[in-house]
């Protein structure tokens, strides 16, 4: 086969840089699964810097008895490993008898954690042993060594694999964290077309989807390789598709799922086709304000390069590097592959280093993070900070013009405000 | 181990990172595992600062331990020196990077970089935010504050205001001017905004004032016993304590002060009829224990509040918050524990709250207003208009801010009181625009009023009918007060059920 043709950014070269990263660990991921899952408690062991990051990052939510919570090490624990297990099965105690809703609990390792090598594996079990069948103990680690930002729900769905009952059912398994209304029109398009469709994760416990050898595994989100490989240990198999942001998109990854259900394709279109054209005429509106602008993406959530893909084939805009923490080649070459050549597509960071090639390459929209974000506007540079597209419901049809005016918007400002 | 949702301080490195980013020509190098620099947004966002804190964060991952973190941390610290070329250095390590002891103070020095490289020691296991940052300061002064001449004429320093710092920008500014107009120079300003260069100039000055004690008062120490600097302990906040702060300074110059405080206008406001109905206005007060301790003195003899709570979370200075607590005849509250401090709230059942942005939302959850006075705080209360705390001015701000939700209270009693009549209701609309509003049945059974603070207690006495009728006359924003008092009359007394009688006789019992 001839390389030379292979189309898009898929012979891009990437450029992998190590130095200082400015991003969030995967402890954040925390903030989103635990509104997700209703009936789970996350419970960080950790330091005082791990509460305070939770905190920082979870905004005026921390105001609304959340479901997460840290146990914070002290000298004493670190004193010896045995005590550290004891206090641990202390605090669990007591959380559980004050929350008699909480259904699963998860114990989620830190960096601090992870050095003490406090085996949090093993305090999941016994745990498990001694508070069931009430409750169900897993853990995870959502250390800022070992994961980058969303790489804490990939860890956390992860750790829920081999506890997920077996079936030999023939179904779509969609996989990742989704707002509610986003997760219903997917798997509601799917439903229609005849689909069985399982969602990982649940909303509770007791609701868990099944997996077997006949399991077709659908990703929503593109951070989600480790879960995708447990998966493949219990037979599920892997269906290649670009990720359902913006109308292509959506189109994609729906249609990847029919055909493998041999859905008639009037079939497709019938349950697709109506949200199919609102979308395009939404998107095609918002698109306006973005079309011929050049953006440059900091690595944050993985997103980076799906959003990229739908930025620039449906609003028109110029990519001028795509930064992502980590790339999972098998999941995004077909991203990849959309993507016109041109772009820098860079894996891991060095921020100064990266700050120096964005200050030159002036970008006319910059998607960063909190950091980050002030400090470039003050040097003039027009931003998008990058939580927000993790936070907000920005998949499939119905969200996708949302999605581009949350990048059309800080540019809509900039004209809008003469001082 | 402690569980812990909302803390009210960041790990120590936090505070080495407030006296970094309020300097300049400063550069921290921090030992720290990728995800750290999530500390970096609360100043790009809460401060709305427009540059990165100048900080260089190793940020080693996993596959990094089995290696040498130790020269991650060398190069990290020559790429930082390359690049900010600063004045000075401080490094350390955060939680993590304590753990395997890689020691960037010696690793640092082995380097010779060509200026001053200071160590940190935090343990974050032990120690928090405040102590982090006065650690900071202390061992800046330490380094770089050498032996000096005297300028001419009396002259001070204004120590502790830090980023992330309660209202320190405009304290600072306040605070300085008042000192300028009296005829006392102010030689450097520090941490906020000074430069390594102008630390070295500290023994200069006369003495300190010290401005911030959480922050400031180990500097402050070291100076008055090694560069023989005396430094003031008011901390000016209210009109009498910046009266006192004005008179300690003499005592210190030597000199009498000529300052003209009539644009202090909180005495007058205070004094004026619109504020008698503050007299007596329970108050509990938490936050950091300068901020608290002062807001006390401020509410009960400026305000004519009454105060019923006072604590503090930093039990580094939990003996000052203790003794004021005395004076002040309430039980003192030293905890990090926001649920320890919803309990004693409910329990003092207060009218107004003055704390953090966590007493804040404890307010709104209790129906009772709140007006903040100390960090932690959030993006609002680090504001673009000049608003300081101390000095003239600062008494000012403080009179506006914690009456506020107290007027907005008496309209919000007002307007759910008067809910029930016929032509001042949401429903009836607005007469100049024509609404014809219809009359009450006055025969129709009133509709329950239920507000937070009179629900009644489990296990509290029955209320005969006639009690229950007569309580609902009276205006609901006393109630709660009233069926409190009268329940407890009658439990003293074993009376039950509470009769409109019983429901009179704990009145004239507990008139005042």
């Amino acid at each position: 086969m001839n390389v030379q043709a292979r189309p898009g950014c898929l012979d891009a070269p990437v450029l992998k840089q190590r130095g200082q990263r400015e991003v969030f660990c995967g402890l954040t991921g925390i903030i989103w699964l635990h509104r997700k899952m209703q009936d789970a408690f996350f419970l960080v062991v950790g330091s005082r810097t791990c509460a305070h990051l939770l905190q920082s990052a979870a905004g005026v939510m921390i105001f609304a008895e959340p479901r997460f919570g840290t146990a914070i090490m002290e000298e004493v624990d670190l004193a010896g490993l045995a005590d550290a297990n004891e206090e641990l099965d202390r605090e669990v105690a007591r959380l559980l008898a004050r929350r008699p809703d909480i259904k699963q609990l998860f114990l989620v390792g830190s960096c601090p954690s992870e050095v003490i090598k406090l085996d949090l594996s093993r305090a999941a079990e016994r745990l498990t042993t001694e508070h069931a069948p009430h409750v169900r103990v897993l853990s995870y680690s959502g250390s800022g060594i070992e994961t980058t930002f969303t790489q804490g729900e990939d860890a956390c769905l992860t750790s829920m694999v081999p506890v997920l009952p077996h079936t030999d059912e023939k179904q779509i398994l969609m996989v990742g964290s989704l707002p509610d209304v986003v997760e219903d029109q997917l798997v509601g398009y799917l439903r229609d077309m005849g689909i069985p469709v399982g969602v990982l994760p649940s909303p509770r416990r007791d609701g868990a989807p099944g997996v077997g050898p006949n399991t077709h595994m659908l990703l929503a989100q593109p951070f989600l390789g480790e879960t995708a490989g447990e998966l493949a240990k219990r037979g599920a198999k892997h269906i290649a598709a670009p990720f359902p942001f913006g109308v292509e998109g959506t189109t994609a990854w729906l249609k990847a799922a029919a055909d493998l259900f041999n859905v008639p394709q009037d079939v497709f279109d019938r349950v697709t086709g109506a949200a199919r054209q609102r979308a395009e005429k939404a998107v095609a509106q918002v698109a306006e304000g973005l079309r011929g602008k050049s953006i440059f993406f900091f690595p944050d959530s993985q997103l980076e390069i799906p959003l990229a893909r739908f930025l620039t084939r449906e609003c028109g805009m110029t990519p001028l590097e795509i930064g992502t923490p980590y790339l999972h080649r098998e999941h995004m070459d077909p991203e990849l592959a959309l993507i016109p050549a041109g772009p820098v597509i860079s894996e891991g960071q060095d921020v100064d280093l990266q700050l120096d090639r964005c200050r030159a390459a002036r970008p006319d929209l910059t998607v960063c993070g909190l950091g980050l974000a002030n400090p470039l506007e003050a040097e003039g540079l027009s931003t998008k900070w990058a939580i927000e597209l993790v936070f907000s419901p920005v998949h499939g049809y119905e969200q996708a013009a949302d999605l581009a005016a949350l990048f059309a918007r800080p540019l809509k400002r900039k004209e809008a405000v003469k001082i | 181990m402690k569980l812990q949702v909302w803390t009210y301080e960041g790990p120590p490195h936090v505070g080495a990172m407030r006296v970094a980013t309020a300097m300049k020509g400063l550069h921290y190098v921090l030992h720290a595992p990728q995800g750290d620099t999530y500390a970096d947004l609360l100043f790009t966002m809460i401060e709305r600062r427009n540059h990165r804190p100048p900080v260089t964060y190793t940020t080693f991952q996993a596959r990094d331990l089995g290696s040498d973190t130790a020269s991650l941390f060398k190069e990290s610290c020559q790429d930082a020196y390359d690049r900010f070329k600063p004045e000075a250095m401080i490094v350390g390590a955060s939680c993590t990077a304590e753990l395997i002891q890689d020691d960037p103070g010696g690793l640092a020095e082995s380097m010779d970089f060509p200026v001053p490289v200071i160590a940190l020691e935090l343990p974050s296991y032990q120690r928090k935010e405040s102590w982090g940052a006065a650690e900071t300061f202390y061992q800046i002064v330490r380094r770089l504050a050498v032996p000096q001449e005297k300028i001419a004429g009396p002259s001070c320093n204004i120590l502790g205001g830090t980023a992330l710092g309660f209202h320190n920008r405009d304290d600072v500014r306040e605070i300085r001017s008042l000192l300028e107009e009296a005829g006392v120079r102010v030689n450097v300003v520090a941490p906020l905004d000074a430069r390594p260069s102008d630390i070295a100039r500290l023994a200069q000055a006369d003495f300190n004032v010290m401005l911030y004690p959480e922050t400031a008062e180990l500097a402050c120490r070291w100076l008055e016993k090694e560069r023989g600097m005396p430094y003031t302990k008011v901390v000016p906040m209210g009109a009498g304590a910046t009266r006192d702060f004005l008179s300690e300074v003499e005592q210190i110059t030597g000199q009498m002060l000529e300052l003209d405080d009539s644009r202090m206008r909180l005495p007058w406001w205070s004094r004026s009829v619109d504020s008698t109905y503050l007299t007596g206005k329970r108050v509990f007060i938490f936050g950091d224990a300068s901020h608290a301790i002062a807001a006390a003195r401020v509410a009960r003899d400026e305000m004519g509040f009454e105060v019923v709570g006072l604590g503090c979370y930093n039990r580094e200075f939990a003996r000052d918050v203790r003794k004021a607590a005395k004076e002040y005849g309430v039980e003192p509250l030293i905890t990090d524990d926001y649920l320890e401090v919803e309990d004693a709230i409910a329990a003092a059942a207060p009218e107004l709250i003055l704390g953090t942005q966590m007493e804040r939302h404890i307010g709104k959850r209790l129906g009772i207003g709140c007006a903040v006075i100390s960090a932690p705080f959030h993006v609002q209360d680090h504001p673009a208009r000049y608003s300081p705390v101390m000095g003239f001015e600062g008494a000012n701000v403080l009179f506006d801010t914690w009456v506020h939700p107290l007027v907005m209270g008496l309209e919000e009693h007002l307007l759910t009181m008067f809910r029930e009549d016929f032509e001042f209701n949401e429903a009836s609309g607005a007469s100049h625009h024509g609404a014809k509003p219809t009359m009450r049945d006055l025969d129709a059974a009133p509709q329950a009023d239920v507000a937070v603070m009179e629900r009644p207690v489990e296990g509290a006495p029955a209320w005969a009918a006639d009690g229950e009728k007569e309580l609902k006359k009276i205006p609901f924003f006393v109630r709660g007060k009233a069926r409190k008092n009268t329940e407890l009359y009658a439990a003293e007394r074993g009376i039950t059920p509470i009769t409109r009688e019983t429901l009179y006789e704990a009145k004239a019992h507990y008139a005042r």
